[in-house]
C-alpha cells in the first residue's frame, strides 16, 4: 500500500510577464523524509516555495498536502493545516524580544488572536512553550535578548525556532544557513538532523554539504522544471545534472 | 452643445492647472519619497504674491514673473532647511511637520495680506471672450490658461525626457539608490526638483487667482485634488501626473454640469439638484478609489 | 519604540483619576467655570485621537480619514435628536454602531491596499463622506445645525450642567482606556501589533491578517463614533467640517505628538495640542503661527512623541 505523499506538486505552472518561472514542475515529498531542492542561481526555488506555502498563485497546476488539494487555499489556512515556512531572508520581529517571537508562534497555533482581555504576559504556557522551542535551537540563553541584537546566525536560528513553534507537520526551508560560517552552519545541521523523522522537510539550499548530510531524496530544479528526482547518490551521478548543475559547483 | 464644449474647455483648463501641481508633488514624491502637504502653500503664495505685486509692478505677466521666482527661492529655502531633514523620516513625520508648515504659512499670509480674500482681476487685454468658430465663444483667459499649460507641459517634458538634468530625475524617480550610486550630486537634485515644484505651483496659482478666490486655505483644496492626480496617474510619474489631471480636470468639471444634468431626466428637480452637487465631488474620488483597486500602481507607473 | 506590553502604573493611573475628578471641583472653587467645558473638549479629543491610535500605533495602519467616524457619530446623534430621539442611552449607542458599520464598509475595500495607497483611500472616503453631508441640505448642508439641547442622560442627570458633562466624559474615557490596555495587552493586541511589525511573517504564522486589521479598524472607528457623539454634544452643533481631511491630520498631529504606539499617546497628544491650542490663542490673534513653529520643533527634536521623551529619561 502507498503511503500518501506528505506534498505532491503536480505540474506547477507560474509566470511573470513573459518569464516563465515555474514550468510545469512535479514532484512528491514522502512523509517523514527530508527532501531537498537544488538547483542553480536562477532556478525558480524561491517562486516555488512561495506557491507551496502559499505567498504565490500558481496560473496552473495542482497541491496537495496529506492527500487534500491546497492548491487555492490562503496561506494561514495551509499554516493550521501543519505547513510552515521559514524564509531564505531573515523575516522575524526585529523589535520583540527573542521569547516574544516565539510565543507568537506559540499563540497562533493555540487560539490565535482571539482574546480581548486577559493579558498574554499570564499565560505561562504559551511561554513556557516557546522557551522549550528555543531551547531546541539552541537560543535558551538569548531568550530575552531584543531580537535585533542578535547575531546574523542567531538570527536564522530564530527564524527556524518560529517555523518549528508552530507545531508543523511539514516543514518548507528556505536556504537556512544562508549567510552562516562554517560553525553556524554545522549547528544549523545538527539542529535538523535531530528534527528528522519528526517532521517532514523540503529543504532548499546551496551549502552542498548539508544537503548531502540531510537528505533522503533531492529534486533538481533548472529554469523551473524538475529535471531529476532520486536518492543523494542517484543525483550525484546523473550525466544530466552534473551537466546543468553539480559540474560547476563541484569545482566551487 | 457649445455648453458642453465650453464645459470640457474648462476641464482642461483646470486639468492642465492641477498638472502644475501634480507634476511637482509627483516628482517629490516619487524621488524623495517625501509626502509634502504644504505643497499647496506654495500655489497660495503665487496667487498672494501676484495679487499683491499687479499693482506695484503694473503689469500682470511681470507680477506673476516676480511671485514666480520669489516661491521658487522659498521653495528651495524650505528645502534646504527643514524639509532635507525629513527625507529620512517616516512618512508620519513628514505628514507632521508639513502640516506645521501650512499652519504657519497661512497665518503668516494672513498677518501680510490680512483675513479677507484679495482680489486679482484679470488681465485687461484678456477679460473678453474668443469666438472660436461655430458660434461658440470662450473667455479669451481661459484660453490663455489653456495656452499656458500646455507650453508648460511641453517645456517639462523637454526638460525630462531630452535633457541630462531631466535624466538624473527621471533615474531618481525610478530607482534613487541606483541614482545616487551612479553619482548622481543627489543633494542639489532635490533643491533644484523642489524649486522647480515650488515654480510651478507658482504659476498656477497665479493663473488661477482671478477665476478662483485668492484667500488663505485655497491651498488645502486644492492639494487633495492634486494628491488624487498623483496616485491615479503613478507615484514619480510626469506622464502619469498629465494624464491623472486631465481626466480629473474633466471628470470634476464636466461631471458639476453633466450629472445633475442627467439626474434632472430621470428624477425630480429636488433630489437632482441636491444628488447632483454631491456625486459630482465624490467623482473623483470614486474614480480614484477604482484605479487603486484596479491598477494599485497608478495608470503609468514610474516604476518598473 | 513603544514596548509590547503596556501598562499604566495603578498609582499614577489612581493619581491622574483623582485629578481628573477634582478638577472640576478646584475650578469652580477658583472661579474658572470656563476651564471645565475645555476640559471636557480635551477628554472627548483624547478619546478620539486614542482610536486613531490603536489603529495607527497600535495597527501600523495610517489613516488619514479617521474623523470621518467623527463625523458619523456627531450626526447620527444630530439626526436622531431632529427627529425627535434625544436619549443619550440610545443615541450614543447608536452612533457608536453607524460609525463601526461604516468602518466596516471602508475597511473591507481600504485594508486591500497598504502604505500610502492606504492612506489616500482612506482620505478619499473621508472626504466622500464630507461631500454627502455637505449635500444634505435637510441637515444644514456646508453650514450643518445646531443641536437642540443636549442628548437627555439616564437617571435624571442633566447634561446641559458642565459640569455634569464633564464627569460623564470622563468616566466614558476611563473605561474606554482601561478597555484599550485590556486589548492591548491581550492576545488580540499582541497580534496587532505584530502584524505592523511584520505582516507576511504573521501570515505565514497562520493568522488571519485582513481580519484582524479589519477588526481593529472597526474597533476605533466605532470609539471615534462615540467621540463624535459627545462632540455634538459638547459643542451644541455639527458640521460637515467635522470631516474635513484637516480635521483628520488634526488627530494625527495628536496621535503623533503624544507619541505612536504609546497607550497614552492619545491622550497626552490631544492634551498638549489642545491646551496649547487654548493657551497661544489666548496670546495673539494669530497664533497658528507659533503653533506650527512648535509642531515643527516637535517633530525635528522629539522624534516619537512625547511619551517617548519621557521613556527615554526613565531609561536613562
Amino acid at each position: 500500500m502507498a503511503d500518501t505523499p506528505k506534498l505532491q506538486v503536480c505540474g506547477l505552472v507560474k509566470r511573470f510577464g513573459g518569464l516563465t518561472a515555474t514550468d510545469q514542475a512535479r514532484f512528491d515529498v514522502a512523509p517523514g523524509e527530508v527532501h531537498a531542492l537544488i538547483g542553480p542561481n536562477g532556478a525558480g526555488k524561491t517562486t516555488l516555495i512561495h506557491q507551496i506555502s502559499g505567498a504565490l498563485r500558481p496560473d496552473a497546476g495542482r497541491l496537495s498536502m496529506d492527500g487534500a488539494d491546497i492548491t487555492h487555499l490562503p496561506m494561514h489556512r495551509r499554516v493550521r493545516l501543519g505547513l510552515a515556512r521559514s524564509y531564505q531572508i531573515t523575516s522575524v520581529f526585529q523589535a520583540f524580544s527573542v521569547l516574544d517571537n516565539v510565543a507568537l508562534a506559540v499563540q497562533a497555533r493555540t487560539g490565535g488572536a482571539a482574546g480581548c482581555w486577559r493579558p498574554v504576559r499570564r499565560e505561562a504556557d504559551v511561554f513556557a512553550q516557546a522557551r522549550q522551542a528555543l531551547d531546541r535551537v539552541g537560543l535558551a540563553a538569548r531568550a530575552d535578548a531584543l531580537t535585533r541584537n542578535l547575531s546574523h546566525g542567531e538570527q536564522r536560528k530564530l527564524e527556524v525556532a518560529l517555523a518549528l513553534a508552530t507545531d508543523p507537520s511539514l516543514l518548507l526551508l528556505d536556504e537556512p544557513m544562508a549567510g552562516m560560517g562554517p560553525d553556524e552552519s554545522e549547528a544549523m545541521v545538527e539542529l535538523l538532523l535531530g528534527l528528522r523523522g519528526e517532521i517532514t522537510m523540503l529543504l532548499v539550499e546551496h551549502d552542498m554539504n548539508a544537503v548531502f548530510r540531510l537528505a533522503d531524496r533531492i529534486s533538481v530544479l533548472v529554469y523551473g522544471r524538475v529535471i531529476a528526482t532520486g536518492s543523494p547518490t542517484a543525483i550525484r551521478s546523473d550525466a544530466e545534472v552534473c551537466r546543468a548543475y553539480l559540474g560547476d559547483e563541484a569545482t566551487a | 452643445m457649445s455648453a458642453a464644449i465650453e464645459s470640457a474647455l474648462n476641464g482642461i483648463q483646470f486639468g492642465l492647472m492641477l498638472f502644475l501641481l501634480a507634476a511637482g508633488l509627483t516628482l517629490v514624491f516619487g524621488i524623495m519619497d517625501m509626502i509634502n502637504l504644504a505643497h499647496g502653500s506654495l500655489y497660495m503664495f503665487g496667487a498672494y504674491l501676484t495679487a499683491a505685486l499687479v499693482e506695484p509692478i503694473g503689469s500682470f505677466p511681470l507680477a506673476m514673473l516676480a511671485a514666480l521666482l520669489i516661491t521658487a527661492a522659498v521653495g528651495m529655502l524650505l528645502e534646504t532647511t527643514v524639509l532635507r531633514t525629513l527625507y529620512q523620516r517616516d512618512h508620519l513625520s513628514q505628514v507632521l511637520a508639513t502640516f506645521a508648515l501650512i499652519l504657519i504659512s497661512n497665518e503668516a499670509v494672513r498677518m501680510i495680506w490680512g483675513p479677507q480674500p484679495l482680489r486679482l482681476a484679470l488681465p485687461e487685454l484678456l477679460s473678453g471672450p474668443v469666438d472660436l468658430g461655430a458660434g461658440i465663444q470662450y473667455p479669451s483667459y481661459r484660453l490663455l490658461v489653456i495656452g499656458v499649460g500646455l507650453a508648460v507641459a511641453l517645456l517639462l517634458y523637454l526638460v525630462v525626457a531630452r535633457t541630462r538634468a531631466g535624466m538624473w530625475v527621471r533615474a531618481g524617480a525610478s530607482n534613487r539608490e541606483m541614482a545616487t550610486v551612479m553619482g548622481v550630486d543627489i543633494k542639489r537634485l532635490f533643491t533644484l526638483v523642489f524649486g522647480l515644484g515650488a515654480m510651478l505651483c507658482a504659476v498656477a496659482g497665479a493663473l488661477l487667482g482671478p477665476l478662483l478666490s485668492v484667500q488663505v486655505g485655497m491651498g488645502e483644496s486644492i492639494l487633495i485634488l492634486a494628491f488624487v492626480v498623483v496616485v491615479i496617474g503613478g507615484i514619480g510619474s510626469i506622464r502619469g501626473a498629465l494624464a491623472g489631471s486631465l481626466m480629473v480636470g474633466m471628470v470634476d468639471t464636466v461631471g458639476r454640469t453633466l450629472v445633475p444634468e442627467a439626474l434632472d431626466t430621470v428624477f425630480s428637480p429636488a433630489v437632482a439638484s441636491s444628488l447632483g452637487p454631491t456625486l459630482a465631488s465624490i467623482l473623483i474620488y470614486v474614480l480614484m478609489a477604482a484605479v487603486l483597486f484596479w491598477k494599485p500602481q497608478g495608470l503609468f507607473p514610474a516604476r518598473g | 519604540m513603544a514596548p509590547l506590553d503596556q501598562t499604566l502604573p495603578r498609582p499614577t493611573g489612581a493619581l491622574l483619576l483623582a485629578a481628573a475628578v477634582a478638577f472640576p471641583l478646584a475650578a469652580g472653587w477658583l472661579g474658572q467655570d470656563f476651564y471645565v467645558g475645555l476640559a471636557a473638549r480635551i477628554m472627548i479629543f483624547a478619546l478620539a485621537a486614542s482610536s486613531l491610535n490603536l489603529v495607527m500605533g497600535f495597527g501600523g495602519m495610517v489613516c488619514f480619514g479617521h474623523a470621518a467616524f467623527l463625523g458619523i457619530g456627531a450626526y447620527t446623534v444630530a439626526i436622531l435628536m431632529d427627529a425627535g430621539l434625544d436619549a443619550a442611552w440610545i443615541a450614543w449607542p447608536a452612533a457608536t454602531a453607524a460609525a463601526a458599520l461604516a468602518a466596516w464598509l471602508i475597511g473591507m475595500v481600504s485594508l486591500r491596499t497598504r502604505g500610502v495607497y492606504f492612506i489616500m483611500i482612506t482620505l478619499a472616503f473621508a472626504q466622500m463622506l464630507y461631500y454627502v453631508f455637505v449635500s444634505l441640505s435637510a441637515y444644514g448642508g456646508d453650514d450643518g445645525m445646531p443641536l437642540a439641547a443636549r442628548s437627555a442622560l439616564p437617571f435624571g442627570l442633566d447634561a446641559s450642567s458642565d459640569v455634569t458633562f464633564y464627569y460623564v466624559v470622563l468616566a466614558i474615557l476611563a473605561a474606554a482606556m482601561w478597555l484599550m490596555q485590556r486589548l492591548v495587552n491581550a492576545r488580540f493586541g499582541r497580534a496587532l501589533q505584530a502584524v505592523r511589525e511584520n505582516e507576511t511573517r504573521m501570515e505565514a504564522l497562520g493568522y488571519p491578517v485582513f481580519r484582524i486589521k479589519l477588526a481593529a479598524f472597526v474597533v476605533a472607528g466605532a470609539a471615534a463614533g462615540l467621540a463624535g457623539a459627545l462632540v455634538a454634544n459638547q459643542t451644541g452643533m455639527v458640521s460637515p467640517g467635522l470631516m474635513y481631511w484637516t480635521q483628520s491630520g488634526s488627530l494625527m498631529i495628536m496621535v503623533i505628538l503624544g507619541g505612536v504606539g504609546y497607550l497614552y499617546g492619545g491622550v497626552v497628544g490631544a492634551v498638549l495640542l489642545l491646551v496649547l491650542e487654548e493657551y497661544l490663542s489666548g496670546l495673539t490673534l494669530y497664533w497658528q503661527l507659533p503653533l506650527g513653529v512648535l509642531l515643527l520643533a516637535a517633530v525635528l527634536y522629539a522624534r516619537n512623541g512625547a511619551l517617548s521623551l519621557t521613556a527615554r529619561w526613565r531609561h536613562g
